[in-house]
Formats: structure tokens, C-alpha cells, sequence
């Protein structure tokens, strides 16, 4: 019944790595996810893995190396960070739009500048729309099981779209923790072979992969991509099934935490969910109705779900780890509020752009938060929604 | 090889995933003519059969018979570029918008 061990974020991943044994991984080295190929190539060196270790000279070359070997028809990966995704977006669209379901751990790291090599999520936000599943991890154990289901969900018939697993750079990348790891047999049956039906390779199929598309066929090819987005969605949910099957660990869409009942709740993602844990543990033996919506699944957008799930909360706070520069709120505040809207739910919510560039958020911002909820409810009013938490120089939560 | 047969009424349903063509040497199904804004017209009266103009054209568009003469040219392919008309030493091609 699994492995007790005691690793980082970056270990865990490059484990699940090992044992999913992929045929090609193309990796630059970058903070903080540099150490997912660094053991990943020991690995490679010591004869624990098959792969074909290509060592890039660049972030572009890596995706574009995993997208020719993706083709080819082998299964392939790559793991990057902040201005790493930024320099390979232009492969990260070619992946996604030629439908070969690459896999790569992103441990998420602020864009550059001024240069910063610490946590928010401003790189995962810059391929929102890009037509990769993104899923979120809180911790080590999360960046482990999503890289283990993530080949069965991106290589689903009804799907084919590459998938990015998101952690937090350093706070759970370089933090070490207790963690089950599940055996390298039962692995290797539950991600299985990869059988695509056309590759490159096939000398009974020569094919050509990312034609000339114009006014014709590219939008019926984005639409196909949207299909195969809103698809994913119930293969999430088919192969998380088959895993807590295997690990006994149940993952969902996103994971509620104590909302079923409550006032007051806040809706974020990664490692910043297990800090709100406490917080709303903290104000429950109080005898405040706290809760906490934890997004996993960003892309595809759950928003029915989400509606549903918030549509008994009084008052919602979600806090995003990126700054959009809209002027008016962050990705996933705007992206949640729209899923309201179209539920036809009115639930007064404020959104709190927070831990820009590694700011520390602690208990204390968070209990903040919840306090300006406490204040919502009792007014039924959102002066302003557009809050900042923890920025020197803005008081009272830029409300 | 899986040929698939489509055109510009498509449906989404209909088209490959990621646009893969499930054949190769395929370049002759795709017929760039239309690209065209200006035309060549051949003046066969004034062609001397020299046969400068059919290496130069970058499109293979100038068909050639098996005595090695020049014909007409092939409008599927033709992008109007024009360097056959500019090599031609006797006024033989003349260039006209479309």
C-alpha cells in the first residue's frame, strides 16, 4: 500500500517521471524547476529510465524537440518555469493546435522584470489560452498524482491536447515533505503504452503534421480544440476515478474545503489552499462558517461547477497570484465572476491580486481576507472589488 | 495510407485533428494560382523556344514537352511572379493584372 517517503515538489515530480519512463524528455535548465530535469538526467545516466535525454540549448528547442518526438509518436516531456514557458510560447500554441498531448511540470515562478526568481503564477496565466489542460497542485503529494494521471487524460481518443501540472516554485518545489508514492509496477499499468493512431514514424503512413491552414479550416480546427477541451473535462474525472481506485487519494475538478455550509469563502489554487486550510480551521472553532474552494483544474474551466458550488456562499474572495494590468482584477477572478454571471448568480465576490514575485502570504493575510468578507456579509455591499493583499503602501487591503 | 477528401465547406467534424495530412508528396493537391495578382500571358508567336524562362520559374509552372519546348503556362501553380517576363530576351511574356 505505497511508498512512505519524504521529498520536494521537484522530486516528486521527476519520480513520477521515472516511473511514467517516457520515450523523449527536452529540458533547459531554469529556477526554480531546473532540478525536475537535473534528476531526471541521472536517472538517464544510472540506466533507471529508457529516455532519450535531449539537452537543449533552449526553452524554444525544448518544446519544439517534444513536439517533433510527440509526432514521431513517441511520449514526451519537458519541465520549465516563468520566462522558460515565455520563451518556448510560440511551440507551447504548435503543440496544443497539432493536438500532441505533451506533459510538463511548470513550478511556477514569476515573469520577469524586474527579475525575480520566485512564486506567483503570472507564467502559467501567459499560456491561459493556449489549449493546454492545466491542473494545480498544493503540494508535493498533488504535483505527484497529477503527473501520474496526466498521459491518461492528454492522450485520451477524446481529447489529445498537451497538459501542464502547475506547483509552487520553492514553496512546495523546493520544500520537503511526507509523501506515499505508489509502486513502480502499478504505475507503469495505469499510464499504459502510447498507441497513436497516426506518427510520423509509421512507414505504412507517411504523414504531414502542421500544414499550410488558412481562412478555410483554421477556425474549424480551433473549434475541434475546443471540443476536445470541454471533453477533457469528464476524462478528468473518469481517470481520477480509476486512480483513488489504485491510491485510495480522490481528486476532483477542484477540492472543497468546509464550503458545503458556509458564509464566507475563498477560492484559490497551489500551496496557498493549505495555508487557507488553517486559517479556516482557525475561524471555524471560532465559530465562523468559513470555507475554501481549491482550484485543480484551471483549464479546462470548470464554471458550472464552480457556480454550483459557490451559489450558497454569502460572500466569495478569490485571490489571484498573478496581476493581469487589466486595471480591473485577476485571471481567475474575472474567469470565476463570469462563471457566476452566466449561472445567474449573484454572490458578491471581491477579487484580491496577492504573492506577487514570492511575497510571503500568511495566516494572518488570509484571516484579513475572511474579516473583509465578515464586513461584506454584514453590509451586503463590495465598495470596491479590485483589492490588492499585502502590497506596502496600499491600506486596508486596497478596499 | 487514410486519404481524406475535404474542401472549403468542410465541418469541423470532417477535418483531421491538428489539420495531419494522412498522405505525403502532397504539394500538387495544393493549388496556389489563386495567390496570383498579375498574370503572365505567353506570346507564342514571339517565343523563340530559347529556353530560358521554364528554369527560373521558382513554381515548376512553365510545362515543358518532350521535344524540350515550352507551353503554355499552368495557371494552377502560376503565383504571377513574374522573372520568367524579365528574362525573356524576345517580348514573349508580357505581365497583366488581374
Amino acid at each position: 500500500m505505497g511508498i512512505r517517503e519524504r521529498l520536494s515538489g521537484n522530486e516528486a515530480s521527476a519520480i513520477a517521471m521515472k516511473q511514467i519512463n517516457p520515450d523523449v524528455v527536452a529540458a533547459f535548465p531554469i529556477t526554480p524547476s531546473t532540478e525536475i530535469p537535473q534528476y531526471f538526467s541521472s536517472f538517464v545516466s544510472n540506466g533507471k529510465v529508457d529516455t532519450e535525454f535531449v539537452a537543449v540549448e533552449s526553452e524554444h528547442s525544448a518544446m519544439s524537440a517534444c513536439i517533433g518526438a510527440e509526432a514521431a509518436g513517441s511520449r514526451a516531456m519537458t519541465a520549465t518555469s516563468s520566462n522558460g514557458l515565455a520563451y518556448m510560447w510560440e511551440m507551447v500554441h504548435i503543440a496544443s493546435s497539432s493536438r500532441l498531448p505533451i506533459v510538463m511540470p511548470l513550478v511556477n515562478r514569476a515573469i520577469s522584470g524586474p527579475l525575480n526568481i520566485h512564486n506567483d503564477h503570472s507564467d502559467a496565466m501567459g499560456i491561459r489560452d493556449a489549449g493546454w489542460i492545466m491542473l494545480f497542485s498544493e503540494n508535493n503529494q498533488e504535483a505527484y498524482d497529477n503527473l501520474i494521471m496526466a498521459h491518461r487524460i492528454a492522450e485520451h481518443k477524446d481529447v489529445m491536447l498537451p497538459l501542464t501540472v502547475c506547483q509552487d516554485g520553492f514553496i512546495t518545489s523546493h520544500s520537503i515533505e511526507n509523501i506515499e508514492l505508489i509502486e513502480d509496477e502499478k504505475v507503469k499499468e495505469f499510464v499504459g503504452q502510447y498507441h497513436p493512431e497516426h506518427y510520423l514514424l509509421n512507414s505504412k503512413e507517411p504523414i504531414a503534421v502542421g500544414p499550410m491552414d488558412l481562412q478555410a479550416y483554421l477556425f474549424e480546427h480551433k473549434y475541434a480544440e475546443h471540443q476536445a477541451m470541454k471533453n477533457a473535462k469528464k476524462v478528468i474525472l473518469e481517470v481520477a476515478k480509476e486512480f483513488e481506485k489504485m491510491t485510495g487519494r480522490s481528486y476532483g475538478l477542484f477540492e472543497e474545503y468546509k464550503l458545503d455550509d458556509c458564509d464566507v469563502a475563498i477560492v484559490c489554487m497551489n500551496s496557498t489552499a493549505g495555508t487557507t486550510k488553517v486559517v479556516v480551521d482557525e475561524l471555524r472553532e471560532k465559530g465562523i462558517k468559513a470555507g475554501l474552494l481549491k482550484l485543480r483544474v484551471f483549464r479546462p474551466f470548470p464554471q458550472e461547477e464552480i457556480a454550483k458550488a459557490l451559489s450558497k456562499v454569502k460572500a466569495v474572495a478569490v485571490l489571484d497570484k498573478a496581476e493581469s494590468l487589466s486595471s480591473c482584477g485577476g485571471p481567475l477572478f474575472t474567469e470565476v465572476t463570469s462563471a457566476m454571471y452566466v449561472n445567474n448568480l449573484n454572490v458578491p465576490t471581491a477579487g484580491y491580486i496577492y504573492g506577487i514575485g514570492g511575497r510571503d502570504t500568511t495566516t494572518k493575510d488570509i484571516s484579513s481576507v475572511y474579516e473583509d468578507l465578515l464586513e461584506v456579509v454584514k453590509t451586503g455591499k463590495i465598495n470596491n472589488p479590485y483589492r490588492y493583499l499585502g502590497v506596502k503602501g496600499v491600506k486596508n487591503n486596497g478596499i | 495510407m487514410s486519404e481524406v477528401k475535404i474542401n472549403k465547406d468542410s465541418t469541423w467534424q470532417e477535418l483531421t485533428p491538428g489539420g495531419t495530412i494522412y498522405d505525403a508528396g502532397n504539394s500538387m493537391n495544393f493549388k496556389t494560382g489563386d495567390w496570383r495578382s498579375s498574370k503572365p500571358i505567353f506570346l507564342s508567336d514571339k517565343c523563340k523556344q530559347c529556353g530560358l524562362c521554364f528554369p527560373v520559374c521558382p513554381d515548376d509552372a512553365i510545362p515543358v514537352d518532350k521535344d524540350g519546348k515550352r507551353c503554355d503556362f499552368n495557371f494552377d501553380y502560376c503565383k504571377g511572379c513574374g522573372v520568367c517576363a524579365k528574362v525573356c530576351p524576345f517580348g514573349a511574356i508580357e505581365m497583366k493584372e488581374v
